[in-house]
């Protein structure tokens, strides 16, 4: 491309190939998110584009250096706010293994159950608001639908849709509903449906395709290099799901299928979570047939507040519950790094614990902290509405971008 | 004492510090000159093939010599291992070197080490804030810094006149 000033020199002054800057958002219509760009514009192409996120930083790693380590699990609902009960996992994960101390067998699988639900509802977003984006309104409001069966169920298991505050440390709050099973298969059969609905809305419909394959490509190398993670690694066709390959939980005795692309473009990373829909119902379902009876959080006093049987009539439980609210669950000193598969990919923990109560430092490693890194060279020689359908692909949640 | 780091200290003999692996999580310690030689090292060689950067951030340890410790996490794909790199750096010389040769993530990680811990990283492209805004006094997440500090109130900023980011000379090339 010649630049205005170059074309001047040769006398021929056109101004159609002026370069124009545009700074979109940071609340735009077409973007769900807080964020603005930067854009340098040739007519409609990106000539170069400086994404600017933090516009939802709540300091989020500095409040937790401020409370103890249990006060944590209510910031963590608030980072992926589309999934947050794998956020309480991550988390729950990664203090256990600073402690040295595991959850009850049934909690494990409770914890595995929440996050597959939580994966689906992630996805059920993303996919929804993709449709959306392009058009293809009726999408979203089905897809909002899907999502709405399966919220009314963490509402019966933990007593709010999003803000779910669900894991301890050393287990979870409580033990499933009587019923959870049989509303969840049921819930698992309409979201089956509707999902069969969609995939006739989308996945061969022409404008669709046309606006989101071959769009915001990128290679395995860049990929990898920007340490891209979750669904938009794998629509490059990398294998790389935590799940899989460091296995948390008990995943590594289910059975299920990790879905790869091969193009890597926005369509790829649609069939990519439109297929891990279904795989996460496959998990969530051996989930429930391979639990068995037993407690939920672990019986230590050190770590797991005590029955409230015991706070009212007995001098140790007062003490214990007095000492895990007032001066905190205290982890050993030392530092850990643990990562669980996020809706959006590998969702990591670093936490440094100096051995009193309140955490040292907690780092969340965000997995769309690095698409949102890819996306300035992504965008550039795509077209100014391309932004709308690579950015709802990388999935972009404020809560956890910014933190 | 895992067998990964004892071969990187076996490689790098006095450039590694420290090498240890703790609550299960294999960790080197690098000296800050040498930091860029070992990650190169270890990204590159086919025995090691630390292929992602799957994190960088920083510690502030308030108090001690030296103060920060910049920790990166490192992710192998076809080996499946994972493996911390720390480098301290001292509180006087608040610098360290800048990974963005050897992945592009390092870009915006680094940056957010910047704003967060102002530690400042040489050789880094484009070292500007990324989370908090150019006028943010002090750096939020170092210890000193008081989680209630309110910030002086900016007068606004003109987009046209005074862009953020800084127009920079032939970048729409």
């Amino acid at each position: 491309m010649t630049l205005p000033a170059e074309r001047a020199e040769m006398g021929t002054p056109d101004r159609s190939h002026e370069i124009m800057e545009l700074q979109m958002g940071p609340s735009h219509p077409a973007s769900h998110g807080t964020i603005k760009f930067n854009l340098k514009l040739d007519g409609e192409t990106i000539v170069d584009c400086d994404v600017e996120i933090g516009y939802l930083h709540r300091g989020f790693e500095k409040m937790c250096e401020q409370g103890t380590w249990t006060q944590v699990f209510p910031y963590t609902d608030r980072l992926n706010y589309a999934s947050p009960l794998i956020n309480n996992v991550g988390f729950a994960l990664a203090a256990e293994k600073l402690a040295g101390i595991q959850a009850p067998e049934r909690a494990q699988w409770i914890r595995m159950l929440t996050s597959e639900i939580s994966r689906i509802t992630d996805h059920l977003t993303c996919l929804g608001m993709a449709g959306v984006e392009v058009g293809a309104f009726t999408v979203g409001l089905y897809t909002n639908e899907a999502r709405e069966y399966l919220y009314d169920l963490v509402e019966t298991l933990t007593g709010a849709r999003l803000t779910v505050s669900y894991c301890r440390i050393g287990g979870v709050t409580n033990d499933l509903p009587a019923q959870f099973g049989e509303v969840l298969a049921d819930r698992f059969a309409k979201i089956r449906a509707v999902l069969a609905d969609c995939d006739k809305l989308l996945t061969r419909n022409r404008i669709f395709v046309d606006r989101m394959s071959g769009v915001g490509r990128l290679s395995q190398e860049d990929a990898i290099s920007y340490s891209l993670t979750g669904p938009l690694l794998r629509a490059t066709g990398v294998n790389y799901d935590v799940r899989k390959q460091c296995p948390y939980l008990f995943y590594d005795q289910v059975d299920f299928e990790v879905p790869l692309g091969s193009r890597g473009d926005n369509y790829d990373r649609f069939l990519v979570r439109f297929r891990e829909i279904e795989q996460s119902m496959r998990i969530a379902e051996q989930c429930l047939a391979k639990m068995s009876a037993g407690p939920v959080i672990v019986s230590d006093s050190r770590f797991a507040l005590p029955p409230k049987r015991d706070v009212y009539n007995s001098i140790e439980g007062l003490m214990n519950h007095f000492k895990i609210v007032i001066e905190g669950i205290k982890l050993p000193a030392g530092e850990t790094y643990l990562a669980v598969e996020g809706a959006n990919g590998e969702l990591g923990f670093y936490l440094v614990s100096d051995g009193s109560g309140r955490p040292y430092r907690v780092r969340v490693r965000p997995p769309c902290f690095f698409g949102m890194a890819s996306l300035s060279d992504v965008l550039k020689g795509h077209m100014l509405a391309d932004i709308v359908t690579t950015f709802g692909m990388i999935n972009m949640i404020g809560g956890e971008c910014d933190r | 004492m895992g067998k990964l780091v004892d071969t990187i200290r076996e490689r790098f003999a006095d450039k590694i510090v420290d090498a240890h692996d703790r609550q299960g999580d294999e960790t080197v310690v690098v000296a800050r000159d040498h930091a860029l030689e070992v990650y190169r090292f270890l990204r590159d060689d086919p025995e090691m093939a630390f292929d992602f950067l799957i994190d960088l951030t920083a510690v502030d340890y308030f108090g001690k010599t030296p103060r920060f410790e910049v920790v990166g996490h490192l992710f192998s794909l076809p080996k499946c291992r994972r493996l911390r790199v720390k480098v301290p750096v001292d509180e006087k010389d608040c610098r360290a070197p800048s990974l963005s040769s050897l992945w592009k993530s390092a870009n915006w990680l680094e940056r957010e080490v910047f704003d967060m811990f102002g530690i400042r990283f040489d050789g880094h492209p484009d070292l500007r804030r990324i989370l908090m805004y150019p006028e943010f006094e002090g750096h939020a997440l170092r210890k000193d810094y008081p989680h209630n500090r309110r910030q002086p109130i900016i007068p606004e900023r003109d987009p046209v006149e005074n862009p953020w980011p800084p127009r920079r000379l032939g970048a729409a090339r």
